[in-house]
């Protein structure tokens, strides 16, 4: 808390990501239109007027549309990533923890998944899969495991060796309790700051998944989807595509500007680089 | 060096083969029948067993298995099953688009990323360094399609400088370089604003070094310390996130091809899937892979080429 208050960045994007978050929550009370009824009287409205951003080809509230697409980018972030940080992170410390070739060869199936481009395994699976929510976080999940699994490994490694480690051992503590009282905590940070900043990455690939067409399926408004409908008319409605392009570049950047910021204060070393 | 080559080479066989397994593994998990899912819930079985035949897939998983990597040891990456096409002959189709896109998006990365961050580094916590690292920051937060449609509104439809369209003729250099404008754009800026970063935290962590000031006491004119004997140092970390970035950029040009509509390896694998064409999104992924491999293979030779101790080790 004290990191966010020092750390300028930190505290501009943790401001930006509530805001968002609050008009997500808050969507059903404050956007001035229903997100989906069609109306195709009031089709491709300019910004301004009733439709403070515009109406889209069928005639739905952009603004409106964006609260509520809201909702989606940051759930399907926050799940995945928080599904990423409990499998990789048990993956990782425990492979540290046991050590030994069932450690290589757990780190080598990781550096396989890591070595494919992350959209492209996450496009892959979805299309295998279906466009659905689940599905979306399972793929999404699916890119981030490795990453975590490293983060969580290296320390574990060092930190089995330590004293506090072997005391626990020589009381007769379970290597579970072991992991999860003594070890956890000390890694705890850096899996948080890699928490947030995975989770910009997470908005990036949902979003661009909804582009591609494969997202949660129409006529629920994501972020994505409102671009990909905006892209096919962007001579006639430049803003269908400019505003909710604008709404996923503030949540990325809110979520890399906290988790930059956290990285630099959570990391002596690293103060001011 | 020879050595080293094929030393390198030999390390990323394991490496690739565990890749195509778990490529033939994501293929086959599909749930259905890829038989069914190409002709339909109302063929008959006798059709359905007929091309099951055709495609290999009423044979044992193992023989499956030993096929796929038999001909991907021979570089056979299998014929698409609804263009009955080999999928060599569609990707080396488009290929040039591809790698014209991505050199020209990594050198957009380099230009700009390494002067940048280099300049950050020596300016450190100055203006100029807040506002490369407030930029970079923006930079590595647009999502490729999002960056790629903002600019094409303002380049191609506003201002009306370059063509929307970016399907380009290869045999005429200016039109290629023309159309590959907005597209290198996009995704290089992306890229620079990671070298940007890399290259800033290893300058910073390199300006400190004794060799650098010994260079400067013995009256090495500064800026010839900062690049020769500065970057060449700060270099590694700049390789290996070019490096990593080349995987990112292959991901990433699949949405740039679409905002651009351009051709290449991107639109083919969307295509791929929407037709739910599974021996080609299975021989795209393998080329994918062996890109990928080729890609850390030339990383691991620049270690070798900017620092000589690796060589040896």
């Amino acid at each position: 808390m004290k990191a966010l208050l020092r750390n300028p960045t930190t505290l501009a994007g943790a401001l930006l990501c509530l805001l968002i978050a609050a008009g997500a929550v808050l969507a059903p009370w404050i956007a001035p239109h229903d997100p989906i009824e069609q109306s195709i009287l009031e089709r491709l409205q300019p910004p301004g007027g009733d439709f403070l951003l515009g109406s889209d080809v069928f005639g739905r509230d952009v603004l409106s549309r964006i609260l509520w697409g809201a909702r989606i980018s940051l759930v399907v972030a926050v799940v995945s990533i928080a599904l990423a940080i409990l499998v990789g992170g048990a993956i990782g410390m425990v492979s540290g923890y046991i050590g030994g070739r069932t450690d290589m060869l757990i780190m080598q199936v990781m550096d396989v998944l890591l070595s494919f481009p992350s959209l492209i395994l996450g496009l892959i699976v979805v299309a295998l899969l279906g466009a659905e929510m689940g599905n979306l976080i399972f793929a999404i999940a699916l890119t981030a495991v490795a990453p975590f699994a490293r983060i969580a490994r290296a320390p574990v490694l060092s930190l089995k060796e330590r004293a506090f480690v072997e005391a626990g051992r020589a009381l007769g503590f379970s290597h579970l309790r072991i992991l999860v009282v003594h070890i956890l905590p000390n890694i705890l940070d850096e899996i948080l700051v890699m928490g947030s900043l995975w989770m910009a990455t997470a908005v990036r690939t949902e979003a661009s998944l909804s582009f591609i067409g494969l997202g949660v399926k129409p006529p629920t408004a994501t972020w994505g989807g409102m671009m990909r409908e905006g892209f096919e008319a962007i001579l006639d409605a430049p803003w269908l595509s400019v505003f909710p392009g604008i709404a996923i570049l503030m949540l990325v950047l809110g979520l890399n500007m906290v988790g930059d910021g956290l990285r630099d204060a959570t990391d002596p070393k690293l103060t001011g680089t | 060096m020879i050595v080293y080559i094929a030393r390198r080479l030999l390390a990323a066989l394991p490496t690739l083969w565990a890749v195509l397994t778990l490529v033939f593994v994501l293929v086959r998990i599909v749930p259905g029948d890829p038989a069914i899912a190409i002709l339909g819930d109302r063929a008959t079985p006798a059709a359905v067993a007929a091309l099951q035949a055709k495609l290999g897939l009423d044979r044992p998983i193992w023989a499956q298995y030993v096929d796929f990597m038999a001909q991907s040891a021979q570089g056979d990456f299998g014929t698409s099953m609804v263009t009955n096409r080999p999928i060599l002959a569609d990707v080396s189709a488009v290929i040039p688009h591809t790698i014209d896109l991505t050199i020209a998006a990594m050198l957009i990365g380099i230009i700009v990323g390494v002067p940048a961050g280099v300049w950050a580094a020596l300016h450190r916590n100055r203006w100029i360094d807040v506002l490369a690292r407030l930029v970079s920051l923006v930079g590595l937060s647009f999502p490729v399609f999002v960056s790629g449609i903002f600019l094409l509104l303002a380049f191609a439809l506003h201002w009306r400088i370059f063509p929307v369209i970016g399907n380009a003729n290869l045999s005429d250099p200016g039109d290629r370089l023309l159309k590959l404008v907005l597209p290198a754009a996009t995704l290089g800026l992306v890229m620079a604003a990671y070298i940007t970063r890399v290259t800033r935290s290893a300058m910073l962590g390199v300006l400190g070094e004794d060799y650098m000031r010994t260079a400067r006491a013995k009256g090495v004119p500064w800026r010839r310390v900062v690049w020769r004997h500065g970057l060449r140092n700060a270099g590694m970390p700049v390789v290996t996130v070019v490096g990593l970035y080349v995987g990112i950029l292959i991901g990433n040009s699949v949405l740039t091809e679409i905002v651009f509509n351009r051709p290449g390896l991107g639109k083919i694998i969307v295509g791929a899937l929407n037709q739910r064409d599974y021996t080609m999104l299975q021989g795209l992924m393998v080329i994918y892979c062996f890109l990928i491999v080729v890609v850390n293979l030339i990383t691991d030779l620049t270690y070798g080429f900017i620092d000589p101790r690796v060589k040896q080790a």
